[in-house]
């Protein structure tokens, strides 16, 4: 096993180049906004003073690679900078904001598991059968629904006609947090699932019809017992870079979800800096959930290396 | 060697593909359709919204606000007094124009970057495929917003974002196919034949490797349409007061409590329209390369 972890240190200096591109990318932003930055950012009422303060700050009056240097060993050290709403340091409102909607990501990704694995098992065991149906058509909905509706018809159904769930805020104990978390992590899970759902059916019916699943059948293997033991994990492998691959997407969607639920989050801390116009906020935020996408998608090779003995990213030189 | 038994498997296997594999005529495609069916009947009621829609989606009438459906206002009206069915017509005409056009622009400069990056490799692929993989680390929804923020309010920042984004996409799957149409025999004979690299790209990879991107295209319309709404819902997007689903659903969720429907049924359009758009996909899908059909 740590054998064939061998390959994190290389799949670390192959991430290298991308994390840079993103830093070059949020630091190019700036210079994308129309005009003199700092007049764009203040509005058209700013007086020169403040303008020429606010130059300073952001370092606009220097040549554009030196501000990229700057930029760079500046965020080397921590520092993304002064939010112009707060001001306090960038790193600290991310920071703050980070364990919400981490929790609601986790939280969300376990409903989405605890719902998808019996969906998708009830719908591989018959393809074509009622259950595998009914199971594709929910696939097929539940990726045409915008995410942020899907929270408020759930706020419509479980909080104000049913009152079984709070509708907003986060609460202060782990409990609190677990049940206040719900109907928002429950939103971003209904998103999860439907492709979560249709690569585990899909693999699983391939599995179910292999030679070894006939085997443990023949040996009298069946229900829940088969699925546990034997097609669950191999029929995982393929999920894992799936919902690895569509994290990004999530962790975008469930920006928006935080807004629904007006949830303290790394998406109110974005979408309350864009109507401030505070930019160092704006870039730290992107910053941030873009380089995390980079280590999730190092984290999804490491645990398809575990579940898959095959997988070896180490002796080959492969990405 | 092959037993018997083998060999009959094998036979029967291929009989099934075959037959499978026999093309239908487009019209008793299914799926196919049910698209057509669903976003004809949407694209009609967006053209058509002049003649469909009961009164004027943006005229306010502060004497009869947040009124339950009735036989005037057939969804009711909103806290302006507007009738929703009117605005839900007239959204249907925003949010289906910014979807299909919202994919122009990076389908054609996705398409022609990833074909020459897959042609020519080298390099030049080296490095485009480096730039696609750090685009692909953003969001796709916190880069459309922080863009639309860059470029300012307005249509054209919206497809101009949406561009910036999604080209990558289209870029990916387009030198993928490149790379494989590349090494197949009538690309070796036009070579051999004396065409240009320019001809060839055109001429004979082109409408071979095209469809994937267009299949692509169907469902990427789906997410530029949720990006769309999304933005309005957030208040980014098309200015109000101009009917658009998303900024709807986000007028109707302060009265969630009073008014169900005004949230819930700009939110079903998007359901339908992405649906259909869906279907529209998997029966493209089914048209344009049979073989790949599972």
């Amino acid at each position: 096993m740590i054998d064939r972890l061998k390959f994190i240190p290389a799949r670390l200096v192959q991430s290298l180049p991308v994390a840079l591109g993103v830093t070059l990318i949020v630091f190019l932003m700036a210079h994308l906004l129309p005009g003199n930055a700092a007049l764009a950012l203040l509005g058209e009422r700013a007086t020169d003073a403040s303008v020429a303060a606010l130059t300073e700050q952001l370092g606009l009056n220097r040549p554009i690679w030196e501000q990229y240097f700057i930029f760079l060993t500046r965020l080397l050290q921590g520092d993304l900078g002064q939010s112009l709403t707060y001001q306090l340091p960038v790193t600290d409102l991310v920071f703050q904001a980070i364990p919400v909607t981490m929790s609601v990501l986790g939280y969300a990704l376990t409903l989405a598991l605890l719902i998808s694995i019996p969906l998708a098992a009830l719908a591989a065991f018959r393809p074509g059968g009622a259950r595998d149906l009914g199971v594709r058509t929910y696939t097929l909905l539940g990726q045409g629904m915008p995410q942020f509706w899907v929270g408020i018809m759930l706020i419509l159904l479980l909080g104000v006609n049913l009152r079984i769930f709070p509708v907003g805020g986060y609460g202060t104990t782990m409990v609190d947090h677990l049940y206040f978390l719900f109907l928002p992590s429950l939103t971003l899970a209904i998103a999860m699932c439907p492709t979560i759902i249709r690569s585990l059916r899909s693999s699983m019916i391939d599995v179910l019809g292999s030679d070894y699943v006939g085997t443990a059948k023949s040996k009298g293997a069946y229900g829940v017992a088969l699925l546990r033991d034997h097609v669950l994990r191999n029929a995982a492998i393929p999920t894992v870079s799936v919902i690895g691959v569509n994290l990004g997407y999530l962790v975008g969607g469930s920006l928006v979800i935080e807004q629904v639920f007006a949830l303290p989050g790394l998406g109110s801390l974005m979408i309350n800096a864009i109507f401030a116009r505070d930019f160092p906020t704006i870039q730290g935020v992107t910053l941030f959930v873009a380089l995390f996408v980079v280590v999730v998608g190092i984290l999804t090779d490491v645990v398809y290396t575990m579940l898959d003995p095959r997988v070896d990213f180490a002796s080959k030189d492969q990405t | 060697m092959m037993s018997p038994a083998e060999l009959l498997n094998a036979r029967l296997q291929q009989r099934r593909a075959l037959r499978s594999r026999s093309i239908k005529p487009w019209y008793r495609n299914g799926a196919l359709m049910a698209g057509i069916v669903i976003v004809g009947a949407l694209v009609l009621i967006a053209v058509l919204a002049p003649l469909l829609a009961p009164y004027d989606p943006i005229a306010q009438d502060l004497r009869n606000t947040l009124a339950s459906p009735s036989a005037e206002h057939w969804l009711g009206t909103d806290k302006f007094g507007r009738d929703i069915l009117s605005r839900l017509i007239w959204g249907a005409q925003v949010d289906l124009r910014v979807g299909f056009l919202a994919v122009l622009i990076p389908f054609v400069f996705g398409s022609v970057l990833g074909a020459i990056a897959g042609y020519f490799g080298g390099w030049l692929d080296t490095i485009l495929m480096r730039i696609v993989d750090v685009f692909f680390a953003f969001p796709f929804y916190v880069m459309v917003i922080v863009l639309v923020f860059i470029f300012g309010s307005g249509e054209a920042s919206i497809y101009l974002a949406i561009a910036a984004v999604s080209w990558v996409s289209y870029a990916k799957i387009v030198r993928g196919e490149v790379l494989v149409a590349k090494k197949q025999d009538y690309v070796t004979a036009a070579r051999l034949g004396g065409m240009s690299h320019g001809r060839i790209l055109v001429k004979h990879i082109g409408p071979n490797v095209l469809s994937q991107a267009i299949i692509y295209g169907m469902s990427d319309i789906v997410m530029d349409i949720m990006a769309i709404v999304t933005l309005g819902y957030l208040g980014l997007g098309i200015a109000p007061p101009t009917a658009e689903w998303g900024s709807m659903i986000n007028d109707g969720q302060e009265f969630i409590t009073t008014q169900w429907q005004q949230a819930t049924i700009p939110g079903l359009m998007v359901v339908v329209a992405s649906l259909g758009l869906s279907f529209l996909g998997d029966g493209l899908s089914d048209l344009l390369s049979p073989e790949r059909r599972k």
